[in-house]
């Protein structure tokens, strides 16, 4: 048994690798990721579509597809190895310690069963409670989201709630048995803007209230910027730029990063998606030598094609991976 | 009552009414006088009379059926011509052999085909899905005359362990042995199809990103599959429903390898012996068990998913 201490971080995450047997061949999606997120920290995980954000929070709960699913590496949760936990305690740590709010609340809630139905099971599940008090816990969490007449809302089935309103009722459900870790997985990408921006609004304040640490996965840099203390940027499986989220979008080191932040810079300002850089995110059954970014860079260098890049610090509590990032980031 | 039930009776009304047109006009489309068709050779200038004026027949087609319908629906389906029974006593008897032949039938094929089907489901793709599929189409595409003398065969000629046919001398537990082969006989190709969809319904339920939100939040493999029979229950429902009654459409057959006196095998008597009085009620009454069969489906599918009460 470890002595878990206040100073150390709530989660601690190295090497994580995370492969898929998939029909073209084994591909790996998450190369050893590392990073550390504190009690209480926002941490704003940002890249391109398919650069292993989700694979990354689905990875922190072990909801990959167990058959084709291969991981190594650890993920300590309060110094608890979560890859080593057996079912039953795998099952009390899911919704409990960490809790999730997927991208599609249509998608994600039970369309058979009532929504305050679901946030009292998931109560009565972890906390041993009496199935009054777990709806009384459910109304509670709805009002705290600020769903309108909540108590009738209770009884609402997912499909009766607008999209925006569902995806409230999820954040209820996440939060209701007041996890230590919230990951939110571009929980607004489904939305109309306008209700976006609440959601974001929403989330935001319930995180600085509530003080739970939270993953918040987005393509928005904007919304990155605005809720996040620090921020990863991702390219292809791996972390190729973290730091805090002042220096990170404000003076990016790693090419990618630079590339991804000045090509949303106006966007980032309206809340639009992160645009492409030119040409494509490597294909993951087939990725290239050295760097992945390197076919894409305009700063490669024929090194590049060699190497894969080691996260190196670039200044306090920042790093990046690249091996021009001295000259880059100068 | 909630609304949606009353909704799915009226639906049921009409389909009803078609139903017992279509029977009404069996007797009219068949070829030959239909008073013939309706009373025995020998009947007397009386009795010709006496029906006549009773169905009308010197009335338009539209008012004939109206009173063959008033007759029907008061009970009263003619004589048969085979046996100068009423039919209605005839159906009853041979209905209740029928159903209870169909009831076990039924509870067998639902059965088995609920439990492969969710096993398989379950374990998609492993050796127990594998073995469960191999039996389904085992059950959908065995004929059931061929089953039924295979078992025959089996059970009844080579191990005499059961009766071959017949339903024995009265009703007491030694009935059931009787029924043992006609209702596996008759199971057989329900439990299949069932089973089938029933294992498609299943990964199809597991596979969807809610299950996963389900392990997310930390359910118990029993609590999670609690939410996937209830998501795949309604479609089940359906599936089962129309199976249950082709079963009874199958009991024809089965009834007749297995000389088990119920509707199948009074239909079969009827039509070999153009017993047209008799064969218009046991289809009519069959019809209308699937009728009812159907709204049955259609009445408790919604008790298990909320979004079809609508429409
Ligand atoms: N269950 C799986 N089986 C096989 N491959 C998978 C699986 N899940 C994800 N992948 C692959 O892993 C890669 C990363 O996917 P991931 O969903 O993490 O991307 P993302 O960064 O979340 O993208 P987006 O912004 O579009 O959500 C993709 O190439 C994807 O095809
Ligand atoms: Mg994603």
């Amino acid at each position: 048994m470890s002595a878990f201490t206040a100073r150390e971080p709530l989660l601690s995450v190295r090497d994580l690798t995370v492969g898929f047997k998939t029909d073209r061949g084994p591909i790996t999606a998450l190369d050893r990721i590392s990073f550390d997120l504190g009690r209480g920290e926002v941490l704003g995980l940002i890249g391109e579509s398919g650069s292993g954000k989700s694979v990354t929070m689905r990875a922190l709960l072990r909801i990959l597809p167990q058959k084709r699913t291969t991981i190594s590496g650890s993920i300590l949760m309060e110094g608890r190895d979560v890859l080593a936990l057996k079912r039953r305690e795998l099952a009390s740590y899911r919704g409990n310690d960490v809790a999730m709010i997927f991208q599609e609340p249509s998608l994600a809630f039970d369309p058979v069963f009532t929504v305050g139905r679901q946030i009292a099971e998931t109560v009565v599940r972890h906390k041993q409670c009496s199935w009054d008090a777990a709806y009384a816990r459910a109304l509670e969490m709805l009002e705290l989201v600020r769903i309108p007449s909540a108590k009738s809302r209770l009884d609402n089935y997912p499909h009766e709630m607008s999209g925006g309103m569902r995806q409230r009722a999820m954040i209820a459900l996440a939060l209701a048995c007041s996890p230590k870790l919230l990951l939110a997985d571009e929980p607004t990408t489904a939305l109309d803007a306008t209700v976006q921006i609440q959601v974001i609004l929403l989330l935001r304040e319930l995180q600085k209230e509530l003080g739970m640490a939270t993953i918040f996965v987005t393509h928005d840099v904007g919304v990155a910027a605005e809720i996040s203390d620090r921020v990863a940027v991702m390219y292809a499986g791996r972390i190729v730029e973290m730091g805090s989220a002042a220096d990170v979008l404000k003076s990016p080191a790693h090419p990618y990063a630079r590339g991804l932040l000045s090509s949303t810079i106006h966007g980032a300002m309206a809340g639009e998606r992160v645009e492409a850089i030119p040409g494509m995110p490597p294909d993951l059954a087939n990725m290239p030598s050295g760097c992945a970014f390197s076919p894409r860079c305009a700063m490669a260098m024929p090194e590049c094609r060699n190497v894969i890049p080691a996260p190196a610090s670039v200044g306090a509590g920042r790093s990046a991976a690249c091996i021009r990032v001295g000259s880059v980031a100068a | 009552m909630p609304v949606y039930i009353l909704k799915r009776v009226a639906y049921a009304v009409p389909v009803a009414l078609a139903v017992s047109m279509i029977c009404f006009l069996l007797v009219h489309l068949a070829p030959g006088d239909p008073l013939s068709l309706v009373l025995p050779a020998d009947a007397n200038q009386t009795t010709i009379d006496a029906t006549k004026a009773k169905y009308g027949l010197d009335q338009p087609l539209p008012a004939q059926y109206f009173l063959w319908l008033t007759n029907v629906v008061s009970g009263d389906f003619g004589t048969s011509i085979a046996t100068g029974r009423p039919v209605v006593s005839e159906i009853a008897n041979a209905l209740t052999y029928s159903l209870l032949l169909a009831l076990i039938a039924s509870v067998l094929g639902l059965v088995v085909g609920t439990l492969l089907g969710t096993v398989a489901g379950y374990w998609n793709g492993t050796a127990i899905d594998k073995i469960a599929s191999a039996v389904a189409i085992s059950g959908v595409s065995l004929p059931h005359y061929w089953l039924g003398i295979v078992l025959v065969v089996i059970f009844s000629v080579n191990l005499n362990w059961l009766p071959a046919m017949g339903a024995g001398e009265s009703w007491s537990a030694e009935r059931l042995k009787f029924m043992v082969l006609p209702a596996i006989t008759l199971a057989a190709m329900p439990a299949g199809i069932i089973t089938r969809s029933v294992r498609a319904l299943v990964a199809d339920t597991l596979g969807k990103e809610f299950v996963t939100a389900l392990e997310a939040r930390g359910l118990t493999q029993t609590q999670i599959f609690l939410h996937v029979v209830k998501n795949a229950a309604p479609t089940a429902i359906a599936v089962i429903g129309v199976q249950l009654g082709y079963l009874m459409a199958g009991s024809i057959l089965v009834e007749t390898v297995f000389s088990w006196p119920g509707t199948g095998l009074l239909l079969n008597t009827a039509i070999l012996q153009r017993d047209i009085p008799l064969l218009q009620g046991t289809i009519l009454v069959l019809a209308l068990i699937f009728v009812a069969l159907n709204l049955l489906v259609d009445i408790v599918q919604p008790m298990f998913d909320p979004r079809m009460k609508r429409g």
